[in-house]
């Protein structure tokens, strides 16, 4: 044995700016190599932003660049010294993409890294060969470096207003298909409009510069009007409130209104997203409100639309041929069902170990429903076939359009009853048990009660989902049924803020809507969610439109964390900022 | 009140069902294991072959159950993406492998193959391990509740679909060289080479973490920090470079284990490493989260279960093709520990102090 145990703690120098912002650099620049490995450069340059001039990897690129010199400019005490480091950061992060051009050349991993193209190549070089390509990467990383550094520096009100103007552009341009189809249907001051903007291809050149600077002036006026505003009183509680109201209310009425202009493709999109907000509210309940972290939520969500489909469908494997409306209470009721069946044995079951058994109660769900065993009772790996689309009279529901109305229907009466839940005795219950479940005992909530409440009501929305589901597929099948689904429930009211029933919408929309809506996305968007929840964990656990208890709660939480100095299990000073945050 | 109705009282409903949950699999368990041996459809030799495939898939669960037990024992944080750091070691050790196998080295000099795309993947898969730690999980050394658990979640699915863009969606199949498709025969039964091999490093491997653990300093730094992180912060221990040694030891693990799998499915592709993992999991509670040899002893029982369980437990009550329903016996069990047994087999200490 030695004698002396020591493991003493190394002492490091601190980092000199010069080594800060070279670091800067090379971490922006392994972000770019990074994304150019994985495919998701020439998969994003695939659309273009301007056409012929610009796309949408380009744009990321030259966002890395600007990222690189705004964070390196960040260290920097005098103006020069700013944009000297902005310059360099963004030159080292563009002399990796120069170096991963070089040794692309130099030797062929494609058959190792698979994304690693000649296409990949052409894009990081602009077509003009090694040399020329890597001077550009460069001394274009440089100048993008030098902008982001600027624009650090530059006063807030300037730097709202060039983001303003190019956020607005990106948008324009990436999601011209859409923009030019909504401004054609609807009017012929809108189709001129559209005709100005852009080409039949994509955003031109004009109207980009156009949509620029409209979108700076609006911007600038709006900057202008909230300074005034700001000089005489600040804006009270009240009338925060009420703005979000309005805002919440606009986005509503958009969503509401945009599929009749948009047409089907649309429709369906907002369908899907409608869907995971029906079940995002669930999974709120549960995770939320109870803090009962359940990865095998997708185990309801496949009830709801296996009995959908085994009560309605045309096939062999029907056990009735109900019509949907009777159909789908019976879903929902079973959901809950099963929710409780769930739930009972996971009762004593708490925290890190609860995610991990629910969510091999949803594996055995899917084992179960993939296996021989079952097959000849729910279909197999083939599924259920024929589901007939639900009918109200004599009109069939049966475009995305008119799911879609169903849909958001199904939601507003889930979003009510979770609205009413949350406030009520039960949800305060399950706040109570989220917080510390043996107190929430002792002041005398009814564990078992409240918990199987929770499993139940957030099963009866993942049936309801479910049951959509499968009249929307008109087929159900087991590989639908995949523990992904669950994580993407999570990660949206993750985004959204857990708690939150606005966040739900949120963050359905950023997280199914906007991946489906950039449809080369693809199976990036997984990729996109595990990068999300690792960063929103980080940077904003509290999500993008928290509850407001959550977030008193969570600034509560690291006031004490802060205070609590005898944990310290970090050398003194690298991690301050963090716990204070 | 008298005593017998409190006793009553508290003997509600739940616990009702869950003895009623216990007794149920017990039953199926005996009721299947007697009418499959009395209908003794299976030879002594398939027995033999089933109970080799447990040891063999039991030495790996039990060195990724390691990585998860010590990781826990440091941090008490479940390091969910352990199994995808799994399937890192897996397909760096593919590349070697088939790399080697282009060349003939696979063939002709096996050892130095072996050792060759053993050291590719345990590079690569312990670089990624300290990588996680360092980006991911140091920032949530002292928060408290979901978010270090959401946090791994993400990690997890960014490492396999950071996989899945840089190598492909298709599923690779591992090489296969001569050498390692031969069986010994002991008294008229065959026995897979690739079994013997697995075993047989596995246990070498595992020994030498145990060694590392008990006698080293390091390992002696890392089991203060395990019984009271202050306490050994106070003794001048630095917990940081001890948790990143922790998560060395378990990258290490996680990348033999990786090949080992994959040598035996001979098969890699990016969602690999969640199955195994997960199992791996419930192998260190099976065992007692935070306590290495449980961890081992899990893993074993917890492949022999997986592999004998569907043959011996469900034939026999006439559930047709059982095998399918491996993974089902392999969560049932990881669901009845967490229920049942958090603390595991030998985990007293570790449960009273998670109290």
């Amino acid at each position: 044995m030695p004698t002396s145990l020591a493991i003493l703690p190394r002492r490091r120098q601190p980092a000199t700016p010069l080594q800060r912002t070279l670091g800067v650099g090379l971490v922006f620049g392994v972000i770019g190599v990074y994304l150019a490995a994985v495919g998701l450069l020439p998969m994003l340059n695939k659309r273009s932003v301007i056409v012929d001039t610009i796309g949408l990897g380009d744009a990321t690129m030259i966002a890395i660049g600007l990222g690189a010199g705004a964070m390196a400019a960040r260290h920097a005490h005098t103006r020069g010294g700013a944009t000297l480091h902005g310059l360099l950061a963004g030159a080292v992060a563009g002399a990796m993409a120069a170096a991963l051009a070089v040794v692309m050349q130099l030797v062929s991993l494609q058959s190792i890294f698979i994304q690693l193209s000649p296409a990949l190549f052409t894009m990081l070089t602009l077509g003009l060969g090694l040399a020329g390509g890597a001077a550009v990467l460069i001394g274009g990383g440089a100048a993008a470096g030098l902008a982001g550094a600027l624009l650090r520096d530059s006063p807030p009100g300037g730097r709202r207003i060039v983001l303003a103007g190019l956020g607005t552009v990106v948008v324009a341009g990436v999601f011209q298909e859409l923009i030019q189809l909504v401004l054609q249907n609807a009017g012929a001051l809108t189709t001129s409009a559209s005709e100005f903007f852009y080409t039949w291809e994509g955003l031109s050149q004009q109207g980009a510069a156009a949509i620029f600077v409209i979108a700076a002036i609006i911007a600038g006026l709006n900057a202008m009007v909230q300074r005034r505003a700001a000089g005489r009183v600040a804006a009270s509680e009240r009338r925060v409130r009420l703005r979000r109201l309005l805002r919440a209310g606009i986005l509503l009425l958009l969503l509401v209104c945009f599929p009749l202009l948009a047409g089907s493709y649309i429709g369906q999109v907002l369908m899907l997203v409608g869907l995971y907000i029906l079940m995002g509210m669930g999974l709120n309940l549960e995770v939320g409100l109870a803090g009962l972290l359940d990865l095998g939520f997708v185990a309801f969500f496949a009830v709801g639309a296996y009995t959908t489909a085994l009560l309605t469908a045309d096939s062999a494997h029907a056990l009735a041929a109900l019509s949907y409306w009777e159909a789908m209470p019976i879903a929902v009721l079973l959901s809950i069902c099963v929710g409780v069946i769930f739930g009972i044995p996971v009762l004593g079951v708490r925290g890190d170990y609860l995610a991990v058994a629910t969510m091999g109660l949803g594996e055995i769900v899917r084992v179960i429903v993939t296996s021989d065993f079952a097959a000849p009772l729910l279909g197999g790996a083939q599924g259920v076939l024929q589901i007939p689309k639900p009918r109200i009279g004599a009109t069939v529901l049966a475009t995305p359009v008119a799911l879609f109305y169903l849909t958001l229907a199904a939601s507003a009466v889930a979003a009510y009853v979770a609205w009413r839940l949350e406030n009520s005795r039960l949800g305060r219950a399950w706040m109570a048990l989220r917080d510390d479940e043996d107190v929430a005992q002792a002041l005398g909530v009814n564990l078992i009660r409240s918990k199987l409440l929770a499993y139940g009501l957030g099963a009866a929305f993942a049936g309801l989902g479910g049951s959509i589901f499968a009249v929307m597929l008109s087929s159900v099948y087991p590989s639908s049924f995949q523990l992904l689904i669950s994580i993407n429930v999570l990660a949206l009211i993750i985004v959204g803020g857990m708690g939150s029933l606005p966040g739900v919408v949120v963050g359905s929309l950023a997280l199914i809507g906007l991946p489906e809506l950039l449809r080369e996305f693809g199976e990036y968007r997984y990729l996109f969610y595990g990068a999300v929840l690792v960063i929103m964990m980080r940077l904003k656990p509290e999500g993008l439109w928290p509850s407001e208890v959550r977030r008193r709660e969570l600034h509560a939480g690291d006031e004490a964390e802060a205070l609590d100095a005898g944990a310290d299990l970090l050398p003194a000073g690298q991690h301050a900022s963090s716990a204070a945050e | 009140m008298s005593a017998t109705t409190l006793t009553l009282r508290r003997f509600n409903a739940v616990d009702v069902i869950l003895w009623l949950l216990r007794i149920g699999v017990l039953l199926i368990v005996v009721i299947g294991t007697l009418a499959t041996l009395i209908k003794a459809r299976y030879t002594i030799a398939q027995w033999l072959d089933f109970v080799m495939f447990g040891l063999t898939i039991g030495s790996i669960y039990a060195q990724i159950a390691l990585g998860y037990t010590m990781v826990y024992g440091v941090l008490r944080l479940i390091n969910f993406a352990h199994g995808d750091i799994v399937m890192t070691g897996a397909f760096a050790g593919y590349f070697a492998a088939a790399g080697f196998d282009r060349s003939g080295l696979l063939e002709s000099r096996p050892v130095l193959a072996m050792a060759g795309i053993l050291l590719v993947a345990v590079l690569t898969s312990t670089c990624i391990a300290v990588l996680t730690e360092r980006i991911a999980y140091r920032p949530f050394r002292r928060v408290q509740g979901l978010a270090p658990l959401i946090c791994a979640i993400g990690v997890s699915f960014f490492l396999e679909q950071t996989f899945r863009g840089l190598f492909g969606s298709s599923v690779k199949s591992y090489p296969d060289p001569s050498w390692l498709r031969a069986a010994f025969v002991v008294f008229g039964f065959r026995i897979p080479r690739v079994d013997v091999l697995v075993i047989g490093l596995a246990l070498v491997f595992m020994a030498l973490l145990y060694m590392v653990v008990q006698r080293t300093r390091m390992g002696t730094a890392m089991r203060a920090v395990a019984e009271d992180a202050e306490a050994a912060a106070l003794m001048g221990i630095d917990v940081n470079r001890v948790i990143v040694f922790t998560f060395m030891l378990g990258g290490v693990m996680a990348g033999i284990a990786g090949v080992f799998y994959a040598f035996l499915y001979k098969q890699v592709y990016f969602f690999m490493g969640f199955t195994p993992g997960i199992k791996a999991f419930g192998a260190a509670v099976l065992g007692g989260i935070g306590s290495i040899p449980g961890a081992m002893l899990g893993g074993f029982f917890l492949g022999m279960v997986e592999s004998v369980g569907p043959t011996l437990f469900l034939d026999g009550i006439g559930i047709p093709a059982p095998y399918q329903l491996r993974d089902l016996i392999a969560f049932t069990l990881l669901i009845m520990v967490l229920i049942f047994r958090p603390q595991g087999i030998l985990g007293e200490r570790m449960a009273r102090k998670r109290a």
